[in-house]
């Protein structure tokens, strides 16, 4: 086991404690606020993701998912409430702790946000080089393997943006998932694609649950997508969590703003 | 009076709108008046985050030397192009003003001594401005908007580090080794028009550059040019680092850019001229 580099040696993931192996629920979001000046996006958030488990956040454009997103992953930092993320608050942490406890998170951005400079195999080995002392050979051995299982090894010497739409969310996966994060968040990872493509990344989070074992939170609108991947899901709306559970709860919720959602999408279980 | 009513609710209506248009204004003003300081007051701020991030590991020495070639190496031509063309001119304009009274002689000290201390400094920092300033900007700003920066953050690394510091310690490096470039060949282009199109005594251009050109002209050229490569470089990064608003944003983040670049070279100049001269600044 190779030891992280320079001041970074401190970026080792904090161990769990004892409790969180166990713990059905990865990570616990609590009355989590957040405005941008007179604007309230997120008005008490709260709601559970769960271990091993595909956690779907849906809602309306303008409902705050994205926002909420860029909290969980402390690209902001809440004005208030806590996210619990294997007991510890993620909220509350600064600087080198901060930085450390992000690896527990690996995040695939709607647009993928690969490197554009970079070559795929550079793209998927960047966080590898940057946190890890391991040989050129270690590093291409793991990027490989990475990239075999999810399929886009023959592109390894391309652009992304040679690359499809598909293709590009995989190589987003295999970089997030290349050291090994425990929770692995897609933010809107069908919007704008083909019903095809759009299938494709849906087995896509599946397979890579499976793969991998990680807790994966997708923030979405497509309820298409729920039905196909949920095994939990919110609904946010207005800043605030208005539904909760399975998808078949969803698709029975009373909640007029919910039920109006569900109606809108055209979308049954049968 | 059937029209009494009406009359009594618009005049109302109207001073609030003058009142809501009043109060606009005067927060457009006081915004349009603070604006400047804002802007430095980020400056400072970022350029403060690079040198706390740029004292720690990991040194990334790849990314060191690939700013370095981008802004420095990069540039060469488009500096040697312009330091010709300005040395020339100012041979043309010197000789030509100089014979009024018989001292064309004197054309070669004069354009040492103004090459050196404003001119090369000057034209240099404009030069790696137009062509790398706006290409780090419209890259940092690319990056914003995709969330590439946004991606970094969430593999831990600091995007400050990781993109800011190359830049700005290549600036300072390479802006003054491009200065020292401009100087000697806008030397170069003035003695060529001086001596073969002007007829001047190459010996006595040459001996008049060397009497009056010394090396404090040059150091203090270098000492503006080391300010100019953090200053065009720090607003570069720091316009495409705080990009937004898409494709459109990012072109006006390039155009603020070059502006505010250009505009801060200048008031440096006159700054850190009166400074080494002592003159005080106003």
């Amino acid at each position: 086991m190779k030891v992280f580099r320079g001041n970074l040696m401190r970026l080792t993931r904090p161990p769990l404690p004892v409790q969180a192996k166990g713990d059905p629920v990865h990570v616990r979001i609590r009355d989590v606020h957040k405005s941008y000046g007179d604007h309230h996006v997120l008005n008490g958030v709260s709601l559970d993701i769960y271990r091993g488990k595909t956690n779907l956040i849906i809602g309306p454009s303008g409902s705050g998912k994205t926002v909420l997103m860029r909290q969980l992953i402390r690209l902001e930092k809440p004005d208030a409430g806590e996210l619990l993320v294997n007991g510890v608050d993620f909220a509350k942490l600064e600087g080198l702790n901060l930085a450390a406890m992000r690896r527990t998170f690996g995040m695939v951005f709607q647009m993928s946000a690969l490197f554009d400079s970079m070559t795929v195999f550079d793209n998927v080995a960047f966080p590898v080089r940057e946190h890890t002392d391991l040989s050129r050979k270690e590093v291409r051995a793991r990027v490989m393997d990475r990239l075999s299982a999810l399929g886009v090894a023959d592109a390894a010497h391309k652009l992304p943006a040679q690359l499809s739409g598909g293709m590009q969310k995989r190589v987003a996966v295999a970089r997030a998932m290349i050291l090994e994060s425990e929770i692995l968040i897609y933010d809107e990872p069908t919007t704008g694609l083909d019903p095809i493509t759009t299938e494709m990344v849906d087995d896509l989070i599946t397979e890579a649950e499976e793969m991998f074992g990680v807790t994966s939170i997708v923030i979405s609108h497509d309820m298409a997508s729920v039905v196909r991947i949920a095994d939990h899901l919110s609904f946010l709306h207005q800043g605030q969590i208005t539904a909760t559970g399975t998808p078949q709860d969803l698709l029975h919720s009373e909640h007029p703003a919910t039920a109006e959602f569900v109606r809108a999408s055209r979308i049954s279980l049968d | 009076m059937p029209d009494a009513a009406p009359t009594a609710s618009a005049t109302p209506e109207k001073a609030s709108k003058l009142r809501a248009a009043a109060r606009d204004a005067g927060e457009w003003l006081i915004r349009a008046l603070l604006s400047p300081f804002v802007e430095i007051s980020a400056l400072f701020r970022l350029l403060w985050e690079a040198v706390f991030w740029g004292i720690r590991p990991p040194y990334r020495g790849r990314l060191f030397v690939e700013a370095m070639e981008f802004i420095g190496i990069g540039s060469i031509f488009l500096v040697s192009l312009t330091a010709v063309f300005v040395g020339g001119v100012l041979a043309l304009q010197l000789v030509d003003g100089f014979r009024d009274f018989g001292a064309e002689n004197q054309t070669g000290a004069v354009i040492g001594l103004a090459l050196a201390r404003e001119v090369g400094p000057v034209f240099a920092a404009l030069m790696v401005t137009s062509r790398a300033g706006s290409a780090m900007t419209t890259e940092l700003g690319s990056m914003r908007v995709t969330n590439q920066i946004d991606a970094l953050v969430t593999m831990a690394v600091n995007p400050v580090q990781y993109l800011v510091v190359p830049r700005l310690v290549a600036g300072f490096v390479m802006v003054p080794i491009l200065t020292m470039l401009f100087n000697v060949v806008g030397v170069f282009g003035a003695f060529f028009v001086a001596v073969s199109l002007l007829g001047l005594d190459p010996g006595v251009f040459m001996d008049r550059l060397k009497w009056l050109v010394d090396w404090d002209d040059v150091s203090q050229g270098l000492i503006k040019s080391m300010v100019f490569g953090v200053a065009v470089t720090l607003i570069a990064c720091r316009q495409g680092f705080y990009a937004q608003g898409g494709a459109a944003g990012v072109g006006r983040a390039t155009n603020r850019a070059v502006v505010q670049s250009a505009i801060a070279i200048l008031m440096l100049d006159y700054l850190v001229t009166s400074l080494v001269l002592g003159q005080g600044f106003f």
